[in-house]
């Protein structure tokens, strides 16, 4: 397979225009009373990306504050067992167990230039949460955070964490009383205060500028993976990018840095909750994209083990890398995912967050199946430490 | 230009020298909610705001939402009200509102049909900004179906003319930054949006979120030429209100509206629409 070779066409994964459309996802669908605040961040979002001060200011943060970079480490017993060459991604070595804080950095900068007092957010495993409530304690703004109250039961240790770091958890009854019922909740208050409240999304949807931004700030997991890679494997670039999907932030970060290349880029979502593999056209918390939705139009729940995989859409620049054929999105069960987990643990010493063990899970029967030919090079995105799950894990294992 | 199914008879009664009452109802929240509309036609009910229900009304409050889920629990679907809807036979216009999944879901050229096979004159999409119309605001023309764009006090001024200008039927003025709800008392970016929308604009405006007593509807149409209430009348009717319970409710609006209209109207036009209360 040749190297680095372009196998996209130009446009993608870049900057998706003032209407925010990737291909015909994306775009603004907020009320009127939102617009302006989106614009606002688009605008502030469209100068500090430019400004080497702002940058230097976040790459700062990046490395004093999360540790990047995070390593990439290969999986050796497990690669020996599949058949393949494993290579993993550690963003379960970032400050705070996840990904997430990496966005998170970005857009809390961007708060206090745009003269924002306060961070408002939403909050799924709590991982998000928890970002939001370091970085909110770092740079000294007060910060509310909207979480399911079934979250809130079952993310016990991240509501503590939050509620430690000085941010203030509002559980939300409302629903299902997941992840898509906390961002309606953020949205509502954001309403309410957008002169001074910051709404800090956490992942790659919402209204335009967020899909794109979040993938910005997370794009520094590919930039640097990629660089790692060329380092690693003897063909500089893997066979595969393998990351799990819910919103699909450490997925589109990841792709980002490999979408011009050879590599075939794998989203894993969970089997209740497969946006990009099973949803179908619709509008939802201010974007156009793929959610799971009945015959009359009305938003379904999603069921996963992985409280962050709990929504029912995906981000619409994942259903334009659908529609191009350029990543394609596979889900798995939760049964596999508590077996992926418990043999990452076993074999490298690594609890992934059962987010991450999604990715893992593929790759196990993907190896088992053929459908990753013996020998084949992987690189997986693992978004984050298992801690979180370790009551859900306690239950099953 | 020529003004549609819903802004025609508005303007008419606003020219009359009327202020615009439009109360609002979540289709299917009970079994016989159509006596709801009956009710409010018997009221005087210059328009009626007809809920399509979502599972997700992200700028809606607590009480539309919870009125929202309670009709879905129920089944209801937009097909089966809006089926519903076509037997009543009501001389108010209809104006639906949903949120655009709904509409995404049939395409908006079907959507807007079913609407008009429903007799419904007029739709408003409170997650779809002047931005992202423009599909919907082609069906709805073709169709004959008034689409009503919203104006928050946070729009700048050249984007407020643009919105009053696409606006069909009227220019929904949301009267505060925040969700619909009732509050004590009618928020100040009330009265200067409604300014605003009225520099460059003769559509008739009306006002709504947070308005629910004679008051504050009489203090809303000193500027605006009308008010929509929505959350204090799905309170009650959650709380178990009947159609003459909630009829009674908005007679009180009514004649305060009217009241108004004749210490400041003159010369004096006699109400001699059907039902309109005395």
């Amino acid at each position: 397979m040749a190297t680095g070779v372009l196998a996209t066409r130009p446009g993608v994964m870049e900057d998706p225009g003032e209407r925010g459309r990737f291909g015909e996802y994306g775009g603004l669908y907020v009320p009127e009373s939102l617009v302006a605040a989106c614009r606002e961040v688009e605008a502030a979002f469209r100068e500090a990306r430019t400004d080497p001060a702002f940058r230097e200011s976040l790459a700062e943060s990046l490395a004093l504050h999360v540790g990047r970079p995070t390593p990439l480490t290969p999986a050796r017993r497990l690669s020996a067992e599949l058949g393949v060459t494993l290579l993993l991604k550690r963003e379960d070595l970032a400050h705070t167990g996840s990904h997430k804080i990496n966005n998170v950095l970005g857009q809390a900068l961007l708060a206090l230039r745009m003269g924002r007092t306060r961070l408002i957010a939403e909050t799924g495993a709590g991982q998000h949460g928890v970002a939001v409530a370091t970085a909110a304690a770092l740079l000294g703004l007060p910060a509310t955070v909207f979480m399911g109250e079934r979250d809130v039961e079952r993310q016990g240790l991240n509501v503590f964490r939050m509620r430690m770091l000085g941010t203030e958890v509002v559980p939300v009854g409302t629903g299902s009383r997941t992840l898509k019922d906390a961002t309606s909740e953020a949205m509502r208050h954001w309403v309410a205060d957008t002169e001074e409240a910051y709404y800090c999304v956490g992942s790659v949807i919402g209204p335009n500028p967020y899909p794109w931004m979040v993938r910005e700030f997370q794009r520094v997991i590919g930039d640097e993976a990629r660089e790692q890679c060329a380092g690693a494997l003897p063909a500089a670039v893997p066979d595969y990018v393998v990351a799990c999907v819910g919103g699909g932030s450490n997925a589109a970060g990841t792709f980002a840095g490999f979408v011009g290349t050879s590599a075939r880029l794998i989203g894993v979502e969970a089997e209740g909750g497969a946006g990009a593999a099973r949803g179908s056209l619709g509008v939802l918390h201010g974007f156009r994209s793929l959610f799971l939705q009945d015959d009359h139009g009305q938003i379904t729940e999603a069921h996963s083990i992985a409280a962050g995989l709990d929504y029912p859409g995906v981000g619409p620049e994942h259903a334009h890398l659908r529609d191009l054929g350029r990543a394609r999105y596979v889900t798995v069960s939760d049964e596999e995912v508590v077996d992926a987990a418990v043999r990452l643990a076993r074999a490298e010493g690594i609890v992934p967050a059962l987010e991450s063990a999604h990715a893992v899970a593929w790759v196990i029967r993907a190896a088992r199946t053929g459908e990753l030919p013996p020998g084949a090079t992987v690189l997986l995105t693992l978004s984050g430490r298992g801690d979180k799950d370790i009551s859900t894990l306690k239950e099953l294992v | 230009m020529s003004t549609g199914l819903l802004e025609s008879p508005l303007r008419a009664r606003r020219d009359g020298g009327h202020k615009l009452l439009m109360p609002y109802v979540t289709g299917g929240i009970t079994p016989g909610w159509t006596g709801y509309l009956r009710a409010f036609a018997a009221a005087g009910a210059d328009a009626i705001e007809l809920g399509l229900p979502f599972s997700d009304p992200t700028l809606d409050g607590a009480t539309i939402q919870e009125a929202s889920d309670a009709a879905l629990a129920r089944g209801a679907t937009a097909h089966g009200i809006l089926a519903e809807v076509a037997e009543l036979r009501l001389d108010v216009p209809l104006v639906a509102s949903t949120y655009y999944n709904l509409v995404l879901r049939d395409g908006p050229a079907e959507f807007c049909r079913a609407l008009r096979r429903a007799g419904v004159a007029g739709l408003i999409v409170p997650d779809l900004p002047l931005d992202e119309a423009g599909e919907l605001a082609d069906a709805a023309a073709a169709t004959g179906v008034d689409l009503v764009l919203l104006a928050s006090p946070a729009t700048p001024q050249r984007r407020l003319d643009e919105i009053a200008r696409r606006s069909r039927g009227f220019v929904y003025a949301v009267s505060v930054m925040g969700t619909t709800g009732e509050r004590a008392a009618l928020a100040e970016p009330a009265a200067a949006l409604t300014e605003r929308i009225k520099q460059g604009s003769d559509r008739p405006v009306l006002l709504g979120f947070g308005i629910s007593t004679p008051e504050q509807a009489v203090e809303a149409t000193r500027r605006a030429d009308g008010v929509v209430i929505g959350t204090a009348i799905m309170r009650r009717i959650l709380d178990g209100a009947a159609p003459d319970d909630v009829g009674a409710y908005l007679t009180g609006l009514r004649r305060a509206l009217d009241q108004e209209c004749d210490e400041t109207r003159w010369p004096a036009t006699p109400d001699t629409r059907r039902g309109t209360a005395p």
